[in-house]
């Protein structure tokens, strides 16, 4: 693939349920290899916006093209590895049976199968628990194994929605850690976040408020271009700006 | 492969669910015994006062096993009539013997008139010397001494398999919905139609374990009349609980949470018990018995009567599963369809 080409391009997008607009005239670009934070308040539209990324959801106008295909397209969701904010899990099934079930979804077999398993549950540090039973499970560990699912297949693009919700900060920073280091790997990552310090480390961050894009750029950019000293302080100049 | 994904984590989310398992299996041997012992249980031994002359009866009446209580005055009986120690009272006024029934208890009133007619026909030897012929009777289907259980037997089978199937996969499908995972397995490269089958796959052979039970214990524990094949049985069954799965996650859409799943109950599984065959539909009105062609379990339970107790072969059941299968196909079509309300593609 054109390396100049961008992973994600969306294109004046809007989206209405019923006579409600969610998402108003939205545009941007996301580009190999980066991370890209959605930050914004609830209720301001992230989710909605992630799942036209994924295809789940089509937009109401506009366009979403992923690696150039229009989506929502079928084939492209072998590409992306998405993670929903709610933790979308079989709880009376052990976490080994929940992702053995993925990885089949996804094509995986084998001793492929198995070594995916071993590597994405170590990652999240879960590998004591594969056989307990997600019910079983704290919301903290439920979140890090609805995360190695997301990982599993290893694809080219994951779409994570506020991924770290409920996880300790150590914890954290290691899977920040293991997001970097694949993003040094090709992946590109789109994720969403209302906490700020998280904010900060996205190469890039898109700033939504009420459905509306009111910004994207570097978090240093940002603040550079509103004279914050931080990116809270960005994010209400932001916001204060459009009333 | 992804089909295969669905069924077995399917089973292996029944297996990691014992209760729901046990529902699926115990609870319908359970029913089916107490239906066995109420509907086969001994006939009714009606106990039957007489006074006065009415007094030549009683070795009739007691060598038919019904209880005979002598009064000395009318009004005695009558007492005993008023507080149901007997269910009925003879007495012989002028030549005519004449009955009064207690009359609460139609199956008490039904083996009171069955004993009476029988006693005043041996007290009048004069009419078999006449010549009355006495009929030779045989069974076309059934048997003489087939009872209300082995009628009832084949149709509770079906009922059964379609009760649990349609509530099981209800449920579990709408639990899909609203805890994220259907929206999960859509963000996954599943087609839509594959969701639908690896659910057909999964019930599917949950249902043929659970039928096997159940007409296993209905044949040989209960000995409910088996005239036809087993594999029949089975067949019918399977195609029954296809069409209770596939109506149940369909409707399941229509659905916000599990109360309101078992809210379908009196509005699609009782009405279907009622037209079944259950109770006879001749009497009802023509547009209740054209309802009846509609519902799948008419169809299921026509087809094990035909098998179980008329021991009939394919050519008589095969309309019967083409209209199952078609049932089931209309049904998953329409899944296929509903689902496009989460993913368009
Ligand atoms: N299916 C839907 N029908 C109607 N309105 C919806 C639907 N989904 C979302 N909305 C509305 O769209 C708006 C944005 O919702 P969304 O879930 O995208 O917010 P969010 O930014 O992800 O919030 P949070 O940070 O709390 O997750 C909300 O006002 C919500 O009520
Ligand atoms: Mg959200």
């Amino acid at each position: 693939m054109n390396q100049e080409q961008p992973v994600i391009s969306v294109t004046r997008v809007s989206r209405a349920f019923g006579s409600k607009t969610v998402l108003k005239d939205i545009s941007l670009q996301v580009n190999r290899a980066e991370t890209f934070g959605l930050l914004g308040p609830s209720g301001s539209g992230k989710t909605t916006l992630v799942k036209l990324l994924t295809g789940i959801d089509e937009v109401s106008s506009g366009e979403v093209q992923v690696m150039g295909v229009r989506m929502p397209k079928l084939t492209m969701l072998q590409q992306i590895g998405y993670m929903a904010q709610s933790d979308a899990l079989y709880t009376e099934l052990s976490a080994k049976e929940n992702l053995e079930f993925f990885a089949a979804l996804y094509g995986l077999r084998g001793g492929n199968r198995t070594r995916r398993i071993g590597d994405v549950m170590e990652l999240v540090n879960l590998q004591e628990h594969l056989r307990k039973r997600v019910d079983q499970y704290s919301g903290g560990m439920k979140r890090r194994l609805s995360l190695a699912i997301a990982l599993l297949h290893e694809p080219p693009l994951l779409i994570l929605d506020e991924p770290t919700v409920g996880i300790d900060p150590l914890l954290r920073q290691s899977i920040w850690k293991e997001l970097r280091s694949l993003n040094n790997q090709g992946t590109t990552i789109v994720l969403t976040t209302h906490v700020m310090d998280e904010a900060e480390k996205c190469d890039r961050l898109g700033m939504i408020r009420d459905g509306k894009l009111l910004a994207a750029d570097t978090p240093a950019g940002l603040m550079q271009a509103t004279g914050s000293a931080t990116i809270e302080e960005a994010f209400v100049t932001y916001g204060g700006g459009r009333k | 492969m992804r089909i295969r994904a669905i069924t077995l984590r399917i089973l292996r989310q029944f297996i990691h669910d014992k209760r729901t398992m046990a529902l699926m299996f115990i609870a319908p041997l359970l029913v089916l015994s107490l239906m066995s012992l109420v509907f086969n249980s001994n006939a009714y031994k009606p106990n039957i006062g007489v006074s006065g002359a009415a007094a030549v009866f009683s070795p009739a009446l007691e060598a038919q096993d019904a209880a005979v209580t002598s009064f000395t005055t009318t009004e005695q009986g009558e007492a005993a009539l008023r507080d149901s120690s007997i269910d009925a009272f003879v007495t012989v006024e002028g030549n005519a013997p004449s009955v009064i029934l207690e009359g609460s208890n139609p199956a008490a009133t039904r083996a009171a008139m069955q004993v009476l007619r029988e006693a005043v026909l041996q007290l009048q030897p004069a009419a078999s010397v006449t010549g009355l012929i006495q009929p030779s009777v045989s069974y076309m289907y059934g048997a003489e001494d087939m009872t209300t259980i082995d009628r009832f037997g084949p149709i509770m089978i079906g009922v059964f398999v379609f009760f649990f199937v349609f509530l099981i996969a209800g449920v579990s499908f709408l639990r899909e919905r609203t805890t994220g995972t259907l929206e999960r397995l859509l963000s996954t490269p599943l087609k839509r139609w594959e969701i639908v089958l690896g659910y057909v796959g999964g019930f599917g052979i949950f249902t043929v374990v659970q039928a096997l039970l159940i007409s296993w214990f209905s044949v040989h524990m209960l000995g409910i009349m088996m005239a036809g094949s087993f594999g029949y049985v089975l067949l019918i069954t399977l195609l029954l609980a296809i069409t209770a799965l596939t109506l149940g996650t369909l409707l399941s859409a229509f659905a916000g949470n599990e109360l309101q799943m078992i809210q379908f109950i009196p509005l699609v599984i009782v009405p279907q018990i009622f037209l079944s065959g259950l109770f006879p539909l001749d009497t009802l009105p023509l547009w209740l018995q054209r309802t009846g062609l509609a519902t799948p379990i008419y169809y299921g339970a026509q087809a094990l009567m035909d098998i179980m107790i008329r021991g009939k072969g394919w050519s008589s059941i095969a309309l019967d599963a083409y209209v199952l299968v078609g049932f089931s196909l209309l049904f998953m079509v329409l899944n296929v369809l509903a689902l496009r309300k989460h993913r368009r593609m």
